[in-house]
C-alpha cells in the first residue's frame, strides 16, 4: 500500500464542559487574514446591532417580519438571506481567483493549504445551498401564492419554520469561520476524506449539521408548496391553465421531495461513520467509500433541476410578458418540465463516469444524459418562437433573459460534450467541468434570480429597480462572466486540474490573471447591483409605481395592488383562460367594490424561531461533542415540539371592514392614477 | 358538490358590469375548512421518508454482504424471535385500526383505550428488538464489525426510532384527546398518525423479507 | 340579491373543471375510512401473507434458494399492497388522485435509485476489484 497522508489537523482535545472546544480551534488568534475578516465583521455586526436598537427596530422586526407566517414576507426574507449568503460565497470565489493568479514560479500564494481547502469548499457549499436555494424557495414562495390566486401557502407556520431552518443552517456555516474550521474535502464531502481517518477536526461536522438543519427545512418547504399548489389554486384554474412558473414550481417541489430525503440518509451514513465508528464508506471492514458517492449524486443531479426548473419558470413569465404575447408552446413547456423531472433521476452517474462501473454502465447513463438534453432544447425553441414577431420590450428582465439564452445554451452544449463518456475521461476532474457547470449556474440560475428580482421588485414594494445601476451591473456581469470563465474552459481543455492551490507551469498565470479580471468585473457589477438597490429605494417616490402592473402583465400576481394586503386578494379570482390576468383585463373587468367579507388569516407565531433556534443549537452542540448541551437541546426541541402542538388557536379573521378599508384605499390610488395618466394623455 | 343543488334560477337579468365581476371575482366564497390540505400534505412527507428509507435499503443491497471476516445473517438472526416481532407490529395494526373506528363512531374512551393497547404492542416489538440488539452486541456482532452490520442495524435501527416517535406522539394524542375530545383537528392528527403507524408497518414488511429472510438465504 | 345568484352560476361553472377548491370544499367526505370488514379482512390476509414466507424460509421447503428468495419477494410486493389497500385506505380517488400519483411517482423512484446502485456498484465491484476477495464466513 501507499504512504497514508496525515491528517492535515491533529484531532483535537477533547474536555466534559466544552467538548471539542478551546482556544486552538480559534483561528483569528493566528491567521491574519482570517483575523482581518473577524475584526470587519466585529464592527459590522456592532454598527448593525447599534443601528438596530438605536432606530428601535427590534420589536418591528419580531412582529413584523421573524414571527410573520406571510409567504410574502417569508419570500422576501429567503431572498435577503440568499443575498447575504451569496456576498460571502463570492468573497470566498475571489479569493481563490486571487490565490490562483499569484502562486506561480514557487510562491506559495498568499493562502495555505488548510484555508484554502476551506475556501473552495465553503464557496460551494454556499453558493449552493445558502444562496441559489434560498433564491428559488424565496421566488417560488413570494409569487406561486399569488399566481394561483391564493392568501397564503397550505401550511403557513410551517413555512416561517422551514425559513428558519435554513437561516440555522447558514448559521452554522458562518460560525465555522471564526470557531473552529469548515471541511476541507470539497462541496460533496466524498469519503474517505471526509472520514474521521483524514478529517478529524470539526470541519466535516459543521458541513454535516448545517446541510441536515437547512435540509429539514428545505423538505418541508418542498412539501407546503406541493400541497398549496394542487390544494389552493383559484375555482377555474385547471392544471392546464397554472402559469408557467407554478408548473416549473410544482416539478421543482416534487425534486426536492424526492430528493432531500436522499442526501439527508446520505450524511445521517457518514456521520455514523465518523460519530459511532461504523463503516459504510470506510477502507476497511467492507465499507465502500464509493457508495458514498453514488448516494449522493442521487440527490446531487435532480437538485441541479431543482435549480434550475424554476428559473426556467422565470423566463418564460419574463418572454411572454416583454413580448406581449401568450408563451409559445404552452403545452410543450409543461411536458418538457415533467419529462425532466422524470429524467432528472437516471442520469446520476455521469457525475462519475471515471469511477470504473464499466463501458455497459457508462454507455446507458450517457445516453440519458443526452436525452435530458432535448426538452431543456425545446424550452430554449419555445422562448425564440415567442420573442419571435413580438414587440419585444428590452426593460432590464428581458436583457437578462437573453443574456441567460446566449450564455445558458453553451454551458448546455459543453454538458452534453461531458456526457460523452470518453470525453469525461479526459475532462473529469479538470477545470472544463468548473467553468461548465459555472457557464449552466450563473448563466442560467444566477441571471434568471436577477432578472426576476428586477420583474417582481415592483410586486413587493411598490416601485421598480433604477434602470441605469441596473444595467451597469449587466454590462459588468455578462461580460465579467465570459471573461473569469473562457480562461477556464480552455486550461481544462489543456488539462489543468480543480481545487489546484499551486502551479509549476508559468504558461498557465496569464490565463489565471484574466480570470480574475473577469472575477473583478464581476465584482463590479455585484457592487452596481447593490448600487442599484440602494439607489431605487432612496428615489423610491420618482420609481413609484401605482397600477399594480407596471409591465403589463399576463398572470394573476399583477391583479392585486403593489404591494399585495396582507389577504391578497380580497375576492378570491376565477379563471377562465391561461393568463388569467390578461383575459381579465381584455373583458375590461374591474375588482369588486362591496360586498367584503371577513378573511380567515392565520396568526403569527414565534414558535418558529424557537425551534430552528433549539436545532441550530443542536445541530452545535453535535459538531463540538458537548454532549451534555445535545441532551439538553435534544430534549428541549421535543418539549418545544409537543408544547407547540397544544396550541389550537392558530387563525383569526380580517373584521370585513378593515378590508373594506384598504380596498377603498386602493380604489382611491387607482382614481388618481387614471385621473393623471388621463391628464398626460 | 353543494353549490349544484341550489341557486339554479338566474332569471332577473344583470347589469353587465355585475356580469363580468362575477365572472371574474368569487363575490360569495366561503373559507378553506381548516386543515384541508393536511392529509395531503402528511401523505407527501411520508412519501418523502420512502426516499430514506429506499436509501437504507439500498446501502443494505450493496453493503449487506460484506462481512468483513466476520459473522453473517445466519449465525445471528433468530427468525423465531423476527416472527413474533413482526406479530406485535401486525397486532398493533389492527389495534390501531379499531381505534380509528372508535373515532369514527366518537367514542373517546374507546379510541383512547384502542390507542393505549396499540402502544403496549408498539412497546413490545421496541423491547424485542431492543433485546435482539442487545444480544448482538453481546456476541460482538457490532455496528463497527462490518459493512454489513453497519448497515443492518442503521436500517432496522432507523424503523424502530420511527416507532419510538410514533410512540410519543401517540401518547402526546392521549392526552389532548382526553382535554378537547374528539374534534376535528384532533381527528385529523389521529388520521396522520395512522398514516404513520401502517406506513412503519409497510416499511417492516421490506425489512423481515429482504433483510431477514433474505438474509438466511444467502 | 340576484348579484349573488349570478356569481353562484359563474362558482359552479367554475367548480364544474377539475377543480382544486372542490376538494377543499368536500368538508372530508372523501377523507378515507376503513371499515372493521376491511380491517379483518387486512388483518388475516397479512397474517397469512407474512406466515407463508416464513415458513418457506424457516422449513426449507423450496430447495433452491433463489426461487424461495423470488417466491418471499412476491408475497412482499403483495403483502405491501394489501396494507396500501386495506390499512392506507389507498385508492385511485382519494384527494383528486394525487394520492395515488405520489405514491406511483415514490415507487418508481424508489424502485430506480435502489436497483440503479445495486446495479452500479455491482459492476464496479466485478470491474475494480478483480481478484474478488472471498467474503462469505
Amino acid at each position: 500500500m501507499t504512504a497514508v497522508p496525515l491528517p492535515t489537523t491533529a484531532p483535537p482535545q477533547w474536555s466534559p464542559l466544552l467538548g471539542r472546544f478551546s482556544l486552538e480551534q480559534l483561528p483569528f488568534l493566528h491567521e491574519p487574514i482570517v483575523a482581518a475578516t473577524f475584526v470587519g465583521v466585529i464592527l459590522g455586526g456592532i454598527a448593525l446591532v447599534g443601528a438596530l436598537t438605536y432606530f428601535r427596530l427590534w420589536g418591528y422586526l419580531w412582529k413584523e417580519w421573524f414571527t410573520s407566517v406571510d409567504h410574502k414576507k417569508i419570500g422576501i426574507m429567503y431572498m435577503v438571506l440568499g443575498l447575504v449568503m451569496f456576498m460571502r460565497g463570492f468573497a470566498d470565489a475571489i479569493m481563490m481567483r486571487l490565490q490562483q493568479a499569484i502562486a506561480f514560479n514557487g510562491s506559495e500564494g498568499y493562502l495555505n493549504p488548510h484555508h484554502y481547502d476551506q475556501v473552495f469548499t465553503a464557496h460551494g457549499v454556499i453558493m449552493i445551498f445558502f444562496a441559489a436555494m434560498p433564491f428559488v424557495t424565496g421566488l417560488m414562495n413570494y409569487v406561486v401564492p399569488l399566481q394561483i390566486g391564493a392568501r397564503d401557502v397550505s401550511f403557513p407556520f410551517l413555512n416561517n419554520f422551514s425559513f428558519w431552518m435554513t437561516t440555522g443552517g447558514a448559521v452554522l456555516v458562518m460560525a465555522s469561520l471564526f470557531l473552529g474550521e469548515f471541511g476541507q474535502t470539497g462541496w460533496l464531502a466524498f469519503p474517505p476524506l471526509s472520514g474521521l481517518a483524514y478529517s478529524p477536526g470539526v470541519g466535516v461536522d459543521y458541513y454535516i449539521w448545517s446541510l441536515q438543519v437547512a435540509g429539514v427545512g428545505t423538505t418541508l418547504s418542498g412539501i407546503n408548496l406541493i400541497a398549496t399548489i394542487i390544494k389552493m389554486r383559484a375555482p377555474g384554474m385547471t392544471l392546464m391553465r397554472m402559469p408557467v412558473f407554478t408548473w416549473t414550481a410544482l416539478c421543482t417541489n416534487v425534486l426536492i421531495v424526492a430528493s432531500f430525503p436522499v442526501l439527508t440518509a446520505v450524511l445521517v451514513l457518514l456521520s455514523l461513520d465518523r460519530y459511532v465508528g461504523t463503516n459504510f464508506f470506510t477502507n476497511d471492514f467492507g465499507g465502500s467509500p464509493m457508495m458514498y458517492v453514488n448516494m449522493i449524486w442521487i440527490w446531487g443531479h435532480p437538485e441541479v433541476y431543482i435549480l434550475i426548473l424554476p428559473i426556467f419558470g422565470v423566463f418564460s413569465e419574463v418572454t411572454s410578458t416583454f413580448s406581449g404575447k401568450r408563451l409559445f408552446g404552452y403545452t410543450s413547456m409543461v411536458y418538457a418540465t415533467v419529462v425532466i423531472t422524470i429524467l432528472s433521476y437516471l442520469v446520476w452517474l455521469h457525475h462519475f463516469f471515471t469511477m470504473g462501473s464499466g463501458a455497459s454502465v457508462n454507455s446507458f447513463f450517457g445516453i440519458t444524459t443526452m436525452i435530458i438534453s432535448i426538452p431543456t432544447g425545446a424550452k430554449l425553441f419555445n422562448w425564440l418562437f415567442t420573442m419571435y414577431r413580438g414587440r419585444i420590450r428590452f426593460d432590464l428582465p428581458m436583457m437578462w433573459t437573453v443574456a441567460f439564452m446566449l450564455t445558458f445554451t453553451i454551458g448546455g452544449m459543453t454538458g452534453v460534450l461531458l456526457a460523452v463518456p470518453p470525453a469525461d475521461f479526459v475532462l473529469h476532474n479538470s477545470l472544463f467541468l468548473i467553468a461548465h457547470f459555472h457557464n449552466v449556474i450563473i448563466g442560467g440560475v444566477v441571471f434568471g434570480t436577477f432578472a426576476a428580482i428586477n420583474y417582481w421588485w415592483p410586486k413587493a414594494f411598490g416601485f421598480k429597480l433604477n434602470q441605469f445601476w441596473g444595467k451597469v451591473s449587466f454590462w459588468c456581469w455578462v461580460p465579467g462572466f465570459w471573461i473569469a470563465f473562457t480562461p477556464l474552459y480552455i486550461m481544462g481543455l489543456m488539462g489543468v486540474t480543480r481545487r489546484t492551490r499551486v502551479f509549476d507551469d508559468p504558461s498557465l498565470q496569464p490565463y489565471f490573471i484574466v480570470a480574475l479580471l473577469g472575477a473583478l468585473l464581476i465584482a463590479a457589477g455585484i457592487g452596481a447591483m447593490i448600487v442599484q438597490y440602494g439607489v431605487s429605494i432612496w428615489k423610491r417616490e420618482a420609481l413609484t409605481d401605482e397600477s399594480g402592473d407596471p409591465w403589463n402583465g399576463r398572470t394573476l400576481e399583477w391583479a392585486t395592488s403593489s404591494p399585495p394586503p396582507a389577504y391578497n386578494f380580497a375576492f378570491t379570482p376565477i379563471v377562465h383562460d391561461l393568463d388569467a390576468w390578461e383575459d381579465m383585463k381584455r373583458a375590461g373587468v374591474g375588482r369588486p367594490l362591496e360586498g367584503f367579507r371577513p378573511i380567515h388569516m392565520p396568526s403569527n407565531t414565534g414558535a418558529g424561531v424557537v425551534l430552528a433556534g433549539i436545532s441550530t443549537l443542536l445541530g452545535f452542540a453535535l459538531i463540538w461533542h458537548i454532549w451534555w448541551l445535545v441532551g439538553i437541546s435534544f430534549v428541549a426541541l421535543l418539549v418545544s415540539a409537543i408544547t407547540h402542538t397544544f396550541n389550537y388557536k392558530r387563525d383569526y379573521h380580517i373584521p370585513a371592514e378593515d378590508v373594506a378599508a384598504v380596498e377603498a384605499q386602493r380604489t382611491a390610488q387607482l382614481e388618481r392614477l387614471a385621473q393623471t395618466q388621463g391628464a398626460t394623455a | 358538490m353543494s353549490d349544484a343543488t341550489h341557486h339554479q334560477d338566474v332569471s332577473a337579468p344583470l347589469p353587465a358590469s355585475l356580469t363580468k365581476l362575477g365572472k371574474f371575482w368569487d363575490l360569495n366564497e366561503h373559507d378553506h375548512p381548516e386543515g384541508h390540505s393536511t392529509m395531503l400534505g402528511f401523505w407527501i412527507y411520508l412519501m418523502s421518508d420512502c426516499l430514506i428509507f429506499a436509501m437504507l435499503f439500498a446501502a443494505f443491497g450493496v453493503l449487506g454482504g460484506n462481512y468483513a471476516a466476520g459473522p453473517g445473517p445466519r449465525e445471528l438472526f433468530e427468525l423465531p424471535l423476527v416472527a413474533v416481532n413482526t406479530s406485535m407490529l401486525l397486532f398493533s395494526s389492527i389495534t390501531y385500526g379499531f381505534a380509528m373506528l372508535a373515532m369514527q363512531r366518537g367514542s373517546v374512551s374507546q379510541t383512547q383505550m384502542w390507542l393505549l393497547i396499540t402502544a403496549v404492542f408498539g412497546a413490545a416489538f421496541l423491547s424485542i428488538e431492543l433485546y435482539e440488539f442487545a444480544n448482538l452486541i453481546h456476541e460482538g456482532a457490532t455496528p463497527q464489525r462490518s459493512a454489513f452490520l453497519s448497515s443492518f442495524f442503521t436500517l432496522v435501527g432507523t424503523h424502530g426510532l420511527h416507532v419510538t416517535f410514533g410512540l410519543i406522539w401517540l401518547f402526546t394524542l392521549v392526552v389532548q384527546v382526553s382535554r378537547k375530545g374528539l374534534i376535528q383537528a384532533n381527528k385529523r392528527r389521529l388520521m396522520c398518525l395512522s398514516l404513520f403507524w401502517h406506513f412503519l408497518d409497510v416499511v417492516w414488511i421490506g425489512v423481515f423479507t429482504f433483510v431477514y429472510l433474505m438474509g438466511m438465504l444467502r | 340579491m340576484n348579484a349573488k345568484n349570478y356569481n353562484d352560476l359563474a362558482h359552479r361553472h367554475a367548480h364544474g373543471e377539475a377543480n382544486p377548491h372542490a376538494i377543499g370544499h368536500g368538508h372530508g367526505h372523501d377523507e378515507a375510512h376503513g371499515s372493521l370488514r376491511d380491517y379483518v379482512i387486512g388483518f388475516v390476509l397479512s397474517v397469512v401473507l407474512t406466515a407463508i414466507p416464513f415458513w418457506l424460509v424457516m422449513s426449507g421447503a423450496i430447495a433452491d434458494k433463489s426461487t424461495t428468495a423470488l417466491v418471499i419477494a412476491a408475497f412482499a410486493v403483495v403483502q405491501v399492497i394489501v396494507h396500501m389497500v386495506y390499512f392506507l385506505h389507498m385508492n385511485g380517488k382519494a384527494e383528486g388522485g394525487w394520492n395515488m400519483l405520489a405514491l406511483i411517482f415514490t415507487a418508481v423512484v424508489v424502485l430506480i435509485v435502489i436497483s440503479g446502485s445495486m446495479w452500479v456498484m455491482y459492476h464496479m465491484n466485478a470491474n475494480m476489484m478483480p481478484m474478488h476477495m472471498e467474503q462469505m464466513d
